[in-house]
């Protein structure tokens, strides 16, 4: 069986399974963005981005998400959030700051939604 | 013999941590959250448990995609906690308690869990935060007990059943009441409740469905079991899943808990924050 055509997981609307076809698309980027756990490869990768990303040999697609900061698009490439997550945290970006990215939102409107959902 | 005195639970919000670190008790947005722990710290002072059994998902800390355990056992003396990329302050580690987790694995493994033994772990918040929560000043809090880190895999897909999850529970309460030497023993179930941090639905918190979730984990946790991924994802959020480890402390209980406390508070950073604590009757 080819695993590429084989679809476990029915979609849900705005959300991406990561299972193992992501897991496998995004590697890479998840390999890098796993390595800023530690505060020196944070620091190496702001002083060359792209010779850091090189390193970890990320595809295009992946490296323009990244100059970018565009979560959706390094969902997209494979990119899982909890690893995303640390990405993230080198440009000072928490969670809500993400979310209302994703969402078009500014983050007080992203916020305002958070606070809505326990009227 | 080792004797289970209940179960907590708790969001493992890594805001929480900062917060705390902040002394952020009082303030307007942080006290509703704060304020549903003060009950389950009077009943920990009360009953001064020996070994705290903390079942957690690393989110990217302790584990990568390269080697994924769907069921992790800590064995190791101690549990570090290491930078985790985005700037809470770290904690010195966490005293362990290696016999009684090397006891745990021979009986889980007896008893068909095929787990992935630990004998060096770093702990993320997922861990960390609720022990802050518990033992205010963990570790260093002088009631801290020992602890034995579980963490389930939530990361990548396929995640354990929700089945799995609470079989895996009743597992563990026949490791722990097998073991010889006379400790009190509390079970501690982290993360959740319902959240998405990823894609268009960013965002997306189900009161409805947690304060199902809270109520049935406590009367009927085989109803849950029901409940397929596929559904736990659509109703709980990408991040959701975390109820996983809340029903693997469940199992652990036995089959009847008394709640002596719980707490539900939105928002918490993205989340739905649910606080319980379970009282063994048996």
């Amino acid at each position: 069986m080819d695993i590429t055509e084989f679809d476990h997981h029915s979609p849900i609307p705005g959300t991406t399974i990561f299972d193992g076809k992501m897991a496998m698309k995004g590697y890479a980027l998840n390999k890098m963005c796993y390595s800023f756990n530690a505060a020196e490869a944070r620091a190496a990768y702001l002083a060359d981005p792209e010779g850091y990303m090189e390193t970890f040999g990320l595809n295009d697609e992946q490296k323009q998400a990244c100059r970018d900061k565009n979560v959706l698009a390094l969902i997209a490439a494979g990119g899982n959030i909890y690893y995303l997550a640390k990405f993230a945290g080198i440009f000072r970006l928490d969670v809500q700051d993400i979310g209302a990215q994703q969402t078009g939102m500014t983050k007080e409107e992203f916020k305002e939604k958070l606070r809505k959902a326990g009227d | 013999m080792a004797r289970i005195l209940g179960g907590l639970t708790t969001s493992h919000i890594p805001a929480v941590g900062n917060a705390i670190h902040n002394g952020l008790f009082d303030d307007p947005y942080w006290k509703p959250f704060f304020d549903g722990y003060p009950p389950i710290r009077d009943w920990l002072d009360e009953h001064k448990p020996d070994i705290a059994i903390n079942i957690y998902n690393d989110h990217g800390l302790g584990f990568f995609l390269d080697k994924m355990p769907t069921f992790a056992i800590g064995a190791a003396q101690e549990y570090r906690n290491e930078d985790e990329g985005w700037g809470i302050p770290q904690l010195p580690p966490f005293p362990g308690a290696p016999e009684l987790s090397w006891h745990i694995i021979e009986s889980m493994v007896e008893q068909e869990f095929d787990i992935t033994s630990c004998q060096e772990l770093a702990v993320d918040h997922g861990f960390v935060v609720p022990m802050q929560l518990f033992w205010p000043g963990a570790p260093n809090n002088p009631d801290m007990p020992r602890t034995i880190p579980i963490s389930a895999n939530t990361v990548q897909h396929p995640i354990p059943t929700l089945k799995r999850a609470l079989d895996f529970g009743k597992a563990l309460r026949r490791a722990i009441q097998s073991y010889p030497e006379d400790l009190k023993v509390v079970v501690l179930g982290t993360g959740g409740l319902s959240h998405q941090l990823d894609g268009e639905r960013a965002g997306f918190i189900n009161k409805d469905f947690d304060q199902y979730c809270m109520e049935k984990i406590v009367t009927d946790p085989e109803a849950l079991t029901k409940i397929s991924r596929r559904e736990l994802v659509e109703k709980a959020g990408a991040q959701g899943t975390e109820f996983l480890m809340w029903m693997m402390m469940r199992g652990a209980l036995g089959d009847t808990v008394v709640q002596r406390h719980a707490n539900y508070h939105i928002p918490i950073s993205n989340t739905g924050a649910g606080t319980m604590l379970l009282e063994c009757v048996e």
